[in-house]
């Protein structure tokens, strides 16, 4: 390439001491003396711009644009005639909205101001010094950060086993120490860990971090390294989202309601379930026998009761809107199945589930695709 | 610095050329005219410094780390088996005793001698030193090692361009490394390691272990001797840690003493 050419007007001039093993095919300083070598650096110095890779950002640049944004900040505060010490992010956000309403619809593409440590990726200073010395014992390795994380985490499990060893020797050794709890975490993800390392890695490298860290959790005192341990599991989102029971007041009149609501299509629904003990159902301020004039959808409204046996008792007051008379009626089935759970045991509320009364019908319309008729059905098919 | 136009004669047969090469390309003098005289203000520094080492066959005293009794201790004349064994090695092996191939340690003694010296001469000069092996038992003491002398270590999975590609792998102006030093010079699947055909593509010398069933001829300095054994590792895992360290402080007593530091280094006039 651009080295093989230096290097071929390098013979041409004779002897250029040891051979230009030297990879600096860049240099501006290579001797003038003579003008056909000149067109070779020109040309390596196109080909090394494009061959360069994704756009590097010295430090001293990303510290100016911490500078100009903290300066914008300000400037953005007085602006919006508010408190520049105490701006944050969001009055930020609300004000950029405020000053450049958008109409797109990808977020992303709406203006934006953020701190550049968001905005700019992170990426490796130089690895090396002035001497060309590299600053990382790994560094020719190629992927330091993993290999040197792999090196640690292999010296903690020596260090384990020569404290396993140690307290043999004095007799103290037990299998019973206190573990680590794992029940609520998760490991990293290769993605997260590769954000970590600010380096790629291959999924060949994350299984064998996993492995060794699963090692080290496999001997008896690794709660020692507890501390590193978590540094690369992440807390795990609630898994069961266990029902959520509305909480039954009371109104001045010491009678206990609730109050929940229901979705079904495009219905929106919201009940407030009195324990009166009347049976009147009110729907949109109108009596159910007028808004719900077809069986079907009034006997909808009234199954959760008759289910658990509580038809006379409570007193119904419904808001539906949106979709039409069979979803606002699902919709409100749903949102009665909820309110009541507040009145319910444990057992009968696991009762109403096996029912079916507490999910959520996640149905709605399938739009239509182009080529078709509807959202399945295909044009009529002609033979000829 | 000059440790490219190093030799075997630093026994004192042939005085090496100080030619300052560098990486960075700094005095880089292609020109047909000549490679020789370096600029008049390093003389009284290249003189005093660089140049008084090469003066003495063992400036550093290494024969003084280890005997050949120690040698024998730490096992390394065992080789492997007759059926093992390389066609190369057979001037190294002093025999062979119900079958397994027994390394010459007069030999060895000597090998031994010259790479740690040459090490040595090359640590004192501010080389970059790596050290190689892919022997996944001892991988975490040669890491351990290289971290101790303040020099570089790869026990790991060789990348193909590690050396031949390098400026495009490390980002340009990267330095290579002036020695390697091969603890063991097979790869996981017994076959001779990538590092030392690519270290004589680049015109890196190399320091190497050979085993009874490894291949000598592109290796430098061969050192013959076992490199399976624990207790052989550690031993020159420790003989490579005492001559880099001795080397570095040497080169800063040498400073001191004459009061002189390195002039502004090439690299910072590289743009």
């Amino acid at each position: 390439m651009a080295a093989s050419c230096v290097r071929t007007v390098g013979s041409f001039l004779g002897k250029c001491g040891n051979c230009s093993s030297s990879l600096n095919t860049v240099t501006s300083q290579l001797s003038r003396q003579v003008l056909s070598r000149q067109i070779c650096v020109s040309t390596a110095l196109k080909k090394n711009l494009a061959a360069g890779g994704p756009e590097k950002f010295t430090v001293e640049f990303i510290q100016k644009q911490v500078e100009e944004f903290d300066i914008g900040k300000r400037h953005l505060a007085n602006m919006m005639g508010e408190d520049p010490e105490n701006f944050t992010q969001e009055d930020i956000d609300r004000s950029i909205a405020y000053l450049f309403p958008s109409g797109l619809f990808e977020k992303k593409a709406r203006p934006l101001m953020k701190h550049p440590e968001e905005i700019f990726p992170k990426q490796r200073a130089v690895q090396w010094g002035a001497d060309g010395r590299p600053f990382h014992f790994l560094f020719y390795t190629g992927k330091q950060s993993y290999y040197s994380l792999m090196h640690k985490l292999y010296s903690k499990i020596l260090n384990i086993e020569k404290h396993q060893d140690r307290m043999r020797a004095k007799g103290l050794f037990s299998q019973d120490t206190k573990e680590i709890s794992l029940d609520t975490s998760r490991w990293l993800t290769k993605e997260e860990l590769e954000v970590l390392l600010v380096e790629t890695i291959s999924s060949n490298n994350y299984d064998r971090f996993i492995q060794l860290m699963e090692r080290l959790l496999s001997m008896p005192y690794c709660n020692m390294e507890e501390e590193f341990v978590l540094h690369y599991r992440r807390p795990l989102e609630a898994r069961s989202k266990k029902q959520m029971v509305p909480v039954p007041e009371r109104d001045d009149k010491g009678v206990a309601f609730s109050t929940s609501d229901g979705r079904r299509k495009t219905s929106n629904s919201s009940v407030v379930l009195r324990d009166c003990g009347s049976g009147r159902i009110t729907v949109n301020g109108q009596e159910y026998l007028h808004y719900f004039p077809v069986l079907q959808d009034r006997e909808q409204l009234m199954f959760p009761l008759q289910f658990m046996g509580l038809l006379g008792r409570f007193d119904l007051q419904c808001t539906v809107s949106g979709g039409g008379r069979s979803s606002q009626a699902g919709a409100l089935r749903l949102a009665i199945s909820r309110a009541l759970l507040s009145f319910l045991s444990e057992g009968e509320q696991e009762t109403m589930r096996q029912a079916g009364l507490l999910t959520p019908d996640p149905r709605v319309r399938e739009r239509k695709k182009p080529g078709q008729e509807g959202a399945r059905r295909k044009f009529t098919w002609k033979k000829r | 610095m000059a440790a490219r136009a190093l030799t075997r004669g630093l026994l004192g047969l042939r005085h090496s050329r100080t030619v300052t090469l560098t990486y960075s390309g700094g005095h880089h003098y292609a020109t047909a005219t000549s490679v020789k005289s370096p600029q008049p203000q390093v003389d009284e520094y290249t003189d005093k410094i660089l140049n008084q080492p090469l003066q003495k066959p063992d400036f550093f005293r290494v024969s003084e780390l280890f005997s050949l009794k120690d040698l024998f201790d730490a096992r390394v004349h065992l080789g492997h088996k007759k059926g093992c064994r390389h066609r190369l090695m057979e001037p190294y092996l002093y025999g062979c005793r119900l079958d397994h191939d027994i390394i010459d340690l007069d030999q060895t003694v000597e090998h031994l001698q010259l790479a740690l010296n040459f090490t040595a001469h090359v640590a004192y000069r501010g080389g970059v030193i790596l050290f190689v092996s892919r022997r996944r038992q001892f991988s975490h003491l040669v890491e351990c090692t290289a971290k101790d002398c303040g020099e570089y270590a790869h026990t790991r999975y060789w990348q193909g361009g590690l050396l031949t590609n390098a400026n495009i792998q490390y980002g340009s102006g990267v330095r290579l490394p002036d020695l390697i030093v091969f603890l063991s010079t097979l790869n996981n699947v017994f076959q001779q390691h990538v590092g030392i055909r690519d270290a004589a593509k680049m015109n890196i010398p190399t320091v190497g272990v050979v085993d009874s069933n490894c291949n000598p001829s592109l290796v430098t300095y061969p050192i013959p001797g076992n490199d399976d054994t624990p207790v052989t590792m550690e031993l020159y895992c420790r003989l490579f840690k005492m001559t880099i360290s001795r080397a570095k402080d040497k080169r800063r007593q040498m400073e001191i003493l004459h009061g002189l530091s390195a002039p502004s280094t090439p690299s910072s006039c590289h743009e």
